[in-house]
């Protein structure tokens, strides 16, 4: 299995794609930490590029990779290796290399500007969410045997996490708004990586205005160790749970 | 010759005015503060040397100064209350006032100072009393140096730190006031000046106005407070260069203006408060070259706000700058500076091309459905605000600063 993320990570060393994103990243953040006096503003704004930006790429650059090696993968599924083998090999190689991408283009400005808990926090969530959206990608990819469709796929997948579930909430909120929510909020947050990882951030950096009247709740669960806990737990299950599946679909595919 | 007899009389006249001096100390003959007391006569000077000296519920009723070397101790052992003030023209300097009764049917305190004028309080410590410095009925007294620290008990047990009730002219300056209710309260007092008090960690609010008319505080700190200052039910009260400071909390704020006329607000820093300044029902306030800096809501304006000025102001760092309940009638923001303004200045003049309307779309959601918090700083929120940005629909039509400045205003 540690072979074939090896031979993984020199291939997509080779195709420079990645490392025009760390650069990217580096340029971005370099400039935001070093346009802005303020550094917790600095911080917000890096916030919005890992919660969009960061799974978009993560999404992309993976069902591509994975439908360039394709006959890599069939030359593998050859050989007396187990299709497990294959598929998780793959997929460290691939989350090994971008997650290597994201903290050096990204963790080297936060250490070297702001180096504090926020900071650390930040980091985190953007690895659990390249990991967690690696592993969506390559749900898509495997579902689908067309690279359009699966290319299509997991942007509708990363459209749906950014953009329409929140969407989707406001409306429950606003129909539901009359009923106590507070633990159905919790739910509803623990159901798209990306509000988890907002709002793992959001305890560090909003804490005073979240501790208004509403923001008590999210303040006594998420603000706890033992929601940090539960936020680093329920990110993990996003790692692995489309990642479980997606071996699933793959042991019995027909190549 | 003549020079001898005017020297003579004048220095029999001083000591004359001057009274004696009586000094208490653990080894002179007068023993306890009680018989100090009694044994004085009109403008004597009272002298207590260091030492801890019982004293419950002594009563002041003639002109005295009392003066304490390397803070001598007023004990009242939990009995009663310590030292009851019932005269003109008494000084009181350098003295530590300790363990006051406690009680919710009386208002015990330190020292209380009752229907008297020309009083000057200074350089006294208050340890462990349930009201610290207790002015009432009172007229043209200084408290000035005093610190009091609340006798922990939790938050429903704590008097207050210096109380005004039925005042006029009291100056309050330089004091340290922790861990009380509130550490300054004024009920029906009038006239009043307060400066360079620093009030931290009190339980309710640092500063407290009750029907309080023509009062100014100015250059006092207000840090870590339930709530910083509350001004309510008063008119014309002029607050300059003070800071709000960390009031954090589930209802704090860092100024809280209700029911409030004439009211000038200038100069003043608002930082990392959970609210920098909510007003209810106010009218004719004038808020005028403020900071509000890293706020979770700088300005809370109610809708039954009239007549409001809001010019020359900061708005930097915070979470939202504005909130309201419904729309505002009359009230106006210009020349403010803001950070989320994305407008334009064509023609240089340092003024914002486009109107900048405080108030956005979430902030309006999140006081509709207060569970909203959960998608703070989301994305779709983002997109939401800048379409309610082009086509405004929803947020308030009148809270808007048509003149908004593109630069922050510098302060020294």
């Amino acid at each position: 299995m540690l072979k074939i993320s090896k031979y993984v990570i020199y291939d997509i060393l080779r195709s420079k794609v990645l490392i025009a994103y760390t650069l990217f990243l580096f340029a971005v953040s370099f400039a935001l930490f070093s346009l802005e006096t303020d550094g917790a503003k600095s911080m917000v704004s890096l916030l919005s590029i890992v919660l969009i930006i960061v799974p978009l790429i993560s999404v992309v650059f993976t069902t591509t990779y994975f439908y360039n090696a394709y006959e890599f993968i069939e030359l593998l599924v050859a050989q007396p290796l187990s299709r497990n083998t294959i598929l998780l090999g793959e997929f460290f190689g691939v989350a090994i290399s971008m997650t290597a991408a994201f903290l050096i283009g990204i963790g080297i400005p936060v250490l070297i500007y702001s180096p504090n808990a926020t900071g650390g926090v930040l980091l985190l969530s953007g690895v659990v969410l390249t990991l967690s959206f690696i592993s969506i990608a390559f749900f898509a990819s495997v579902a689908m045997r067309d690279k359009a469709k699966g290319i299509g796929m997991s942007l509708l997948l990363w459209f749906y996490f950014a953009v329409i579930y929140d969407a989707i909430v406001l409306g429950i909120l606003f129909s539901f708004s009359d009923y106590p929510l507070d633990k159905a909020v919790i739910a509803l947050a623990s159901l798209n990586p990306i509000d988890m990882a907002r709002i793992m951030v959001l305890m560090k950096l909003d804490i005073s205005a979240l501790m208004g009247f509403t923001g008590a709740v999210y303040k006594h669960f998420f603000g706890s160790s033992f929601g940090l806990l539960y936020t680093i737990a329920v990110m993990l299950v996003w790692i692995i749970l489309p990642l479980i599946v997606s071996v699933r679909i793959f042991k019995k595919k027909n190549l | 010759m003549k020079t001898f007899f005017v020297s003579v009389s004048l220095c029999l006249f001083i000591s004359f005015s001057q009274g004696r001096t009586i000094i208490l100390s653990p080894t002179s003959s007068t023993k306890t503060f009680h018989d100090a007391v009694n044994a004085a006569k009109d403008f004597d000077t009272i002298l207590i040397r260091a030492g801890v000296y019982s004293c419950i519920n002594e009563t002041i009723n003639k002109p005295l100064t009392i003066i304490g070397e390397n803070l001598p101790a007023l004990d009242g052992q939990l009995k009663d209350e310590v030292l009851v003030v019932m005269s003109d023209n008494v000084n009181i300097n350098g003295i530590e006032i300790r363990n006051s009764k406690r009680g919710s049917m009386k208002d015990f305190s330190g020292l209380r100072v009752f229907k008297s004028r020309n009083v000057r309080i200074e350089n006294c410590t208050l340890n462990n009393t349930y009201f610290g410095i207790y002015l009432s009925d009172s007229k043209s007294v200084l408290v000035k140096k005093c610190k009091s620290k609340g006798a922990n008990y939790g938050k429903s047990d704590t008097g207050n730190g210096i109380h005004l009730w039925k005042c006029d002219s009291i100056t309050i300056e330089d004091n340290h006031l922790e861990g009380h209710r509130d550490g300054i309260y004024l009920e029906f007092a009038k006239h009043c000046f307060m400066q360079n008090n620093l009030c931290e960690k009190n339980f309710r609010y640092g500063l407290h106005f009750m029907f309080s008319d023509n009062d100014t505080y100015e250059n006092n700190t207000f840090t870590n407070n339930g709530t910083g200052v509350a001004v309510m039910y008063s008119k014309g009260v002029h607050m300059f260069n003070n800071k709000f400071e960390n009031n954090w909390g589930d209802a704090s704020y860092g100024l809280l203006l209700k029911d409030m006329t004439n009211g000038i607000i200038r100069g003043n820093t608002f930082e990392n408060n959970t609210v920098g300044v909510t007003m209810e029902g106010g009218s004719n306030m004038r808020f005028e070259k403020n900071n509000f800096f890293k706020n979770g809501y700088a300005i809370k304006v109610m809708a039954n706000c009239r007549l409001d000025t809001f010019v020359r102001n900061n708005f930097s760092g915070n979470t939202f700058d504005a909130s309201t309940n419904g729309e505002l009638q009359e009230n106006l923001f210009e020349n403010n500076y803001w950070d989320k303004y994305e407008g334009y200045d064509l023609n240089r003049d340092k003024v914002g091309d486009i109107p900048y309307r405080p108030v956005s779309l979430y902030s309006v959601l999140v006081e509709q459905m207060p569970y909203a918090v959960m998608l703070m700083r989301s994305f779709t929120i983002d997109l939401l605000n800048r379409a309610e940005k082009n086509i405004p629909s929803i947020v308030p039509e009148t809270f808007v600063d048509d003149k908004p400045l593109m630069h922050l205003i510098s302060r020294k």
